[in-house]
């Protein structure tokens, strides 16, 4: 489990990070917590020449929550998301999702932008995010620019981000209503077999609003409009709930692999979608 | 290859300088180079946690991080946590409650729960399981390590009143 030698670089500013990616292109890349990145090296499924690591880079560390957004910095770990005590006023869901990922030691280490940045079809956050329609800041040699969590994967490990550019902040308007996020895993550490997130608004009796995303389920997260559609108007009750599924269904396109058929993937995607409405509703 | 860089770690309050290439991983570095052997390596993977060590307040896999990355850091390993002559409350607790039986994950584990304890000074069993979800043990079936770690926790906090 030794990875192939690379030189090692910790700059201290974003300018420093951002000149090393200019030199050495896709032969560099920024690492946060690591835990992603580490084992593959050790697998030498990833070969890093050149590694940059963020941990003395300033300003990426901070949660800050205003009147009508949160602010996470993309060096902020699991960890600090648990531990937040005004954000789980305001955003309960990222806890209980925070709480779902990997285990202790993992979630000390691993970093909210490395988890949302990597474009791995297993991680919980970029799910996450997509329902929560956050959008993530990213800063290149000509600036930082904004892209929306649903814009942003666009195959197993490719997204909108280019390679000399690094994912900086992420940024989601506050969420309303009731929430949940659901996952099926078969062990501790283990990544989804299935998992939705779910933010639901109730006005009187009916579904005024709702954002779902499911994880796991395809080369991407997947952002289910049809699913949210299908619950608006309704009260939320058995039919309406059949027909949330049966849309999410539509959208996404599991493999299989060792967690299970295409089947028992859609199995399992309907009864943690089901799961996940019914807490959130009953939050709302 | 990358040419050998020169770091400095701090384990169990002494610095250590050495010449490393960066790749290492933070567990060889402490076994090999530092005969810093209470970590164990049972996976190498970053599941089982049998390398677990504190670094900076954090419990971190030392399988899971280069030595460059550990480069001016604090590190506290089971060695630093207690000897023969002089055992951590959680260390007398495993002896007694039987915590471990071939014992390999046990430097891990009290590592771990030294920070648990740290962070919740009165866990709940369920709090034990959920924060001791990164170690794994083949052996006992979970049972006594919970026991261990309640007894240290009970004891600890009696040592702590009589103190104040």
């Amino acid at each position: 489990m030794i990875p192939a030698a690379f030189e090692y670089y910790r700059p201290k500013d974003m300018a420093g990070v951002l000149s090393i990616l200019e030199e050495h292109g896709d032969d560099a890349r920024v690492m946060a917590g690591g835990h992603s990145l580490i084992p593959m090296m050790k697998l030498r499924m990833a070969d890093v020449p050149h590694l940059i690591d963020l941990q003395d880079v300033g300003g990426m560390s901070d949660i800050e929550i205003s009147s009508d957004s949160i602010r996470i910095g993309a060096l902020v770990t699991q960890a600090e998301i648990i531990d937040h005590a005004d954000l789980a006023k305001v955003a309960p869901i990222l806890r209980e999702a925070a709480l779902q990922i990997a285990d202790p030691q993992v979630r000390y280490m691993g970093t909210v932008g490395g988890n949302v940045a990597n474009g791995d079809p297993g991680n919980d956050m970029p799910g996450l995010m997509q329902c929560l329609d956050a959008v993530f800041t990213v800063v290149g040699a000509d600036g930082e620019r904004d892209i929306p969590a649903r814009d942003f994967y666009e195959a197993a490990y490719m997204t909108a981000r280019e390679d000399e550019e690094v994912l900086t902040a992420v940024t989601i308007p506050l969420p309303n209503g009731g929430y949940a996020y659901e996952k099926q895993k078969r062990k501790i550490g283990d990544y989804a077999t299935a998992a939705a997130a779910v933010q639901i608004v109730k006005d009187g009796e009916t579904c005024s609003s709702v954002a779902i995303a499911m994880t796991n389920l395809s080369d991407t997260p997947i952002y289910s409009e049809a699913a949210g559609a299908a619950l608006i108007g309704t009260a939320v009750d058995a039919v309406a709930l059949d027909a949330a599924v049966a849309a999410m269904l539509g959208d996404i396109d599991p493999s299989e692999d060792n967690r299970g058929p295409v089947a028992f993937k859609n199995h399992v995607a309907g009864v943690i979608l089901r799961r996940a409405i019914e807490r959130a509703w009953s939050r709302a | 290859m990358s040419k050998k860089q020169h770091y400095a770690i701090t384990v169990n309050g002494k610095e250590e300088e050495f010449l490393a290439e960066p790749r290492e991983l933070l567990i060889y570095t402490l076994r090999e180079r530092l005969n810093i052997t209470g970590p164990h390596i049972g996976c190498e993977t970053s599941h089982c946690g049998a390398c677990t060590v504190t670094i900076d307040g954090k419990s971190v896999k030392a399988c899971t991080m280069f030595v460059a990355q550990a480069n001016g850091k604090d590190i506290t390993t089971i060695e630093g946590i207690g000897g023969p002559d002089d055992l951590h409350p959680l260390q007398e607790a495993f002896k007694e409650h039987h915590g471990l039986q071939c014992g390999y994950c046990t430097p891990g584990m009290i590592t771990r729960a030294t920070k648990l304890l740290e962070e919740n000074p009165n866990p709940t069993e369920e709090d034990i399981r959920f924060g001791m979800a990164g170690n794994i043990c083949r052996c006992t079936g979970y049972q006594n390590i919970v026991k261990s770690i309640q007894a240290a926790a009970a004891e600890m906090n009696a040592a702590k009143e009589a103190a104040e």
